[in-house]
């Protein structure tokens, strides 16, 4: 497993940088991520590549301008970076990591919530329609401490220990919202189905659950990609969240380089370089997500 | 009033008595009742939101019905441990939107219920769907999916695809209500094929030439009841109430 932690010395955080800088860029993300859920609108389709451009042009005219303001003693900014690239690769690479584990966590339970909203039983809808909205209107960086403070750090089963790390906990926070919208997602595709498909197959004397699996849901999965991959997109802004609860991922590296390096003039350049890599890991999802959309738009 | 119609020697095999059915606080059938013979052909006529089609959807128990009986050859169709399974083997029914299932093929859309349903020898299964298709004047098109065939063709499949169950009743809910004009006739021909074969159907219709040419019955149906039936020549030339004749004349 990845421990970045035993293999450098990185200095102490300073406390001064962690609360003046980090907090109101996190708030921003929580923010975002909220309102993008709520609405029907995918919103990574405003997302256009001069913003990549924007970045780019905001990083190297920081770096230039911290240039500038550095003294002859330091090495410059760029060789700056460049030196701390590797490390926090292999953040992002933790980003990518807890991303894909929170959406296939999320996706299994989600799917078998989702299909259990549509039951014929009340209990069994009301009960799992209840739990969607809850996680689905929950915000995720609550649910992420909750994970962090109320699992143990390990569990005992019969004598086997298996251990839970910080960033397993954040999977698991993360899974959690991921699981409620997929629910909502497998619904909504449910629903969008015509009802003269289930008079039909009901009429031919299928059961319930062989319309389910037959008729209804691999008519669904088609609908069900675009705004799976959108949620994808969304989970993986949203891995940086793990850095408040603790997770070595690149935020928390991008601040403890920064506590390291003590320049503040490297705030703006180190911070647009992350903006940077997560814009080249989004936006090429973002436009597959809307290529799926209009193709499977013509055809039905 | 309901009252039961006195048809011909042959038993009856479907036999609605006194169905009443409601949605919330609306009544939507109120009291009907008839029989229909083996091999009979009657044809249901009626302005729209007269019941017609929540009737054709209580005889094979996609709708519960609030009081009556339903029966469809011997078997009760609103009893609590119904045998969907045998009722459904037993009607089949055709929609106005065909209803196919547009991630398989035609084939495919026979094949489903037989295998599934009724778990019979997929290469039995396979040669049958491909004589329905012939049948429905549909050879060759057997790989084409919904998508790709006419709004006719769709329907014919949908026949096809109703008869793979080897029903003993047709059910067709206004099957050409939804096609291009051109198209309709190919798919009253495939089903005056049936009824020549000596299937038992019941129409919902708005074809009033093809009712008159094929139906050995005709009923017309307005706010939940029937107003007028009798055989189709003297049902179109001597309606006798009113409401039938405002209809008859709108639409002819």
């Amino acid at each position: 497993m990845f421990r970045p932690r035993n293999k450098r010395q990185i200095p102490p955080l300073n406390p001064k940088h962690r609360l003046a800088v980090l907090l109101p860029v996190r708030n921003n993300e929580v923010h975002a991520s909220a309102a993008e859920l709520n609405s029907d609108q995918p919103p990574v389709r405003r997302i256009r590549s001069v913003y990549l451009l924007g970045l780019i042009l905001v990083f190297g005219v920081s770096a230039f301008a911290a240039e500038t303001q550095g003294g002859a003693d330091h090495p410059s900014i760029l060789k700056t970076i460049l030196i701390w690239t590797p490390l926090l690769i292999k953040g992002f690479g933790f980003n990518i990591l807890i991303s894909f584990m929170s959406m296939a966590i999320g996706t299994v339970i989600g799917a078998c919530l989702g299909v259990l909203q549509i039951s014929l039983l009340p209990p069994i809808r009301l009960s799992s329609r209840v739990l969607t909205q809850f996680f689905r209107n929950s915000p995720w960086l609550v649910l992420l401490f909750y994970c962090m403070f109320m699992l143990p750090f390990e569990i005992n089963i019969g004598g086997l220990r298996i251990p839970f790390p910080d960033w397993i906990k954040a999977v698991i926070g993360l899974s959690l919202p991921v699981m409620a919208n997929v629910s909502e997602i497998v619904r909504g595709a449910v629903n969008s189905i015509p009802s003269g498909q289930w008079e039909a197959s009901e009429s031919l004397a299928f059961t319930r659950r062989q319309q389910i699996w037959l008729i209804i849901l691999p008519q669904c999965y088609k609908r069900m990609l675009p705004p799976w991959m959108n949620l994808y997109a969304i989970l993986t802004m949203a891995t940086v969240l793990a850095s408040i609860v603790g997770v070595e991922e690149v935020m928390t590296l991008a601040g403890q380089v920064l506590a390291a390096d003590g320049r503040p003039e490297l705030l703006v350049p180190i911070y647009s370089f992350v903006l940077v890599w997560f814009f080249v890991y989004c936006y090429p999802i973002a436009r597959w997500t809307i290529r799926l959309e209009r193709k499977y738009a013509v055809k039905s | 009033m309901p009252e039961n119609i006195d048809k011909s020697e042959t038993d009856p095999i479907v036999c609605l008595a006194d169905v009443n059915q409601s949605f919330g606080d609306t009544q939507v059938i109120k009291g009907i009742s008839f029989d229909v013979a083996k091999g009979e052909v009657i044809c249901i006529i009626g302005p729209s939101g007269s019941g017609k089609s929540t009737l054709l959807r209580c005889i094979n128990g996609l709708i519960e019905i609030d009081s009556g009986s339903i029966k469809v050859k011997d078997m009760e169709v609103h009893a609590p441990h119904l045998d969907k399974l045998a009722l459904r083997k037993l009607v089949g029914m055709v929609f106005q939107q065909y209803n196919l299932f547009p991630h398989k093929t035609a084939l495919q859309n026979i094949m489903m219920a037989p295998i599934h349903v009724l778990r019979q020898d997929a290469a039995e299964v396979k040669e049958r769907a491909y004589q329905l298709m012939k049948k429905v004047r549909l050879g060759g098109k057997e790989d084409f999916y919904p998508g790709e065939l006419s709004g006719g063709q769709q329907q014919r499949v949908a026949i096809a695809r109703s008869l793979a169950m080897n029903p003993e009743v047709m059910l067709f809910d206004e099957v050409t209500a939804a096609l291009d004009p051109e198209t309709v006739k190919e798919v009253l021909v495939t089903i005056r094929d049936l009824a020549e074969e000596g299937m038992t159907c019941l129409l919902v219709t708005h074809e009033m030439g093809f009712a008159r040419e094929l139906a050995d019955h005709m009923y017309f149906t307005d706010n939940g009841v029937i107003v007028e039936h009798g055989p189709p020549r003297k049902f179109f030339e001597a309606p006798e109430d009113p409401r039938t004749k405002e209809f008859l004349s709108q639409i002819l």
